[in-house]
């Protein structure tokens, strides 16, 4: 479909509104569809998820990465998994990490690549089936993958 | 896979949140690197990690290229009882390697 000009006009200020209240709009095709994959056609909700990472990274090699979910770890209640994506790597799937009430808190570090500048995302599933994000900016100075 | 290195609390108070530090040695090759030659390195990579404590899976990971190369997985578990942790790492090829760790819960 090719948009009029009139209606790209016209439709200017609504589409911005939409960029900002739902920034993963803005997340390339392939990290969005392995998101949706993941989320079997559930909604995932902003929020209970916390992604600490640099902002600004010197070396793509090596990024260390702590995700945690607010969560009480109780048998009724409780992470049973946190996917990470990303957007400008190869493949847009990081890593899937499995818990469980033994777990006590939800909390995963670990170090991975990143190929580009871009957004990650992390997305925790529930015991009781909800989905909750969130998503960390990174500016990388040098990428992965680019040395032979 | 060689060198693998745990780290975790030799004693700890039972109902106590402890982390459990793990590295590998690996190279993680992704398949997206190429050779002066202009061929692609062959994908070699850990794709799954496990963690096996007082009788049950107590955390697993599937790994993707996008992990660092000498794989680092930090988590937390709960003492529950004194014995032997299990940690599995298994390669794309299926090759597995296993290390274990003793903890005492008091």
């Amino acid at each position: 479909m090719t948009p009029s000009r009139r209606a790209l006009l016209g439709g200017g200020f609504g589409l911005a509104s939409i960029l900002i209240v739902r920034p993963a709009a803005a997340t390339p095709e392939g990290m969005e569809a392995a998101i949706r994959q993941f989320a079997g056609g559930s909604p995932i909700t902003r929020g209970r998820v916390t992604l600490d990472m640099p902002v600004l990274v010197e070396n793509g090699n090596s990024v260390p990465l702590v995700v945690s979910v607010d969560s009480p770890m109780t048998e009724a209640d409780h992470v049973t998994t946190i996917a990470l994506f990303n957007q400008r790597n190869p493949l847009p799937e990081i890593a899937l990490f499995q818990l469980g009430p033994r777990a006590g808190k939800a909390w995963v570090s670990t170090r991975i690549r990143l190929g580009d500048s871009q957004t990650i995302v992390a997305v925790a599933r529930m015991k009781d089936g909800t989905l909750w994000s969130t998503s960390a900016e990174l500016i990388v100075t040098l990428p992965a993958c680019i040395e032979s | 896979m060689a060198r693998a290195l745990i780290n975790l609390p030799a004693t700890a108070k039972r109902g106590d949140i402890i982390e459990i530090r793990t590295l590998v040695q690996h190279p993680m090759e992704t398949g997206f690197r190429p050779l002066p030659n202009g061929s692609l390195v062959p994908r070699h990579i850990i794709n799954r990690f496990e963690c096996i404590y007082d009788g049950a899976t107590i955390f697993a990971a599937e790994l993707h290229p996008a992990i660092a190369a000498n794989p680092f997985i930090a988590f937390k578990t709960i003492a529950t009882r004194s014995g032997e942790l299990l940690f599995r790492w298994t390669e794309d090829t299926g090759e597995v390697r296993e290390e274990r760790a003793t903890i005492t819960v008091t």
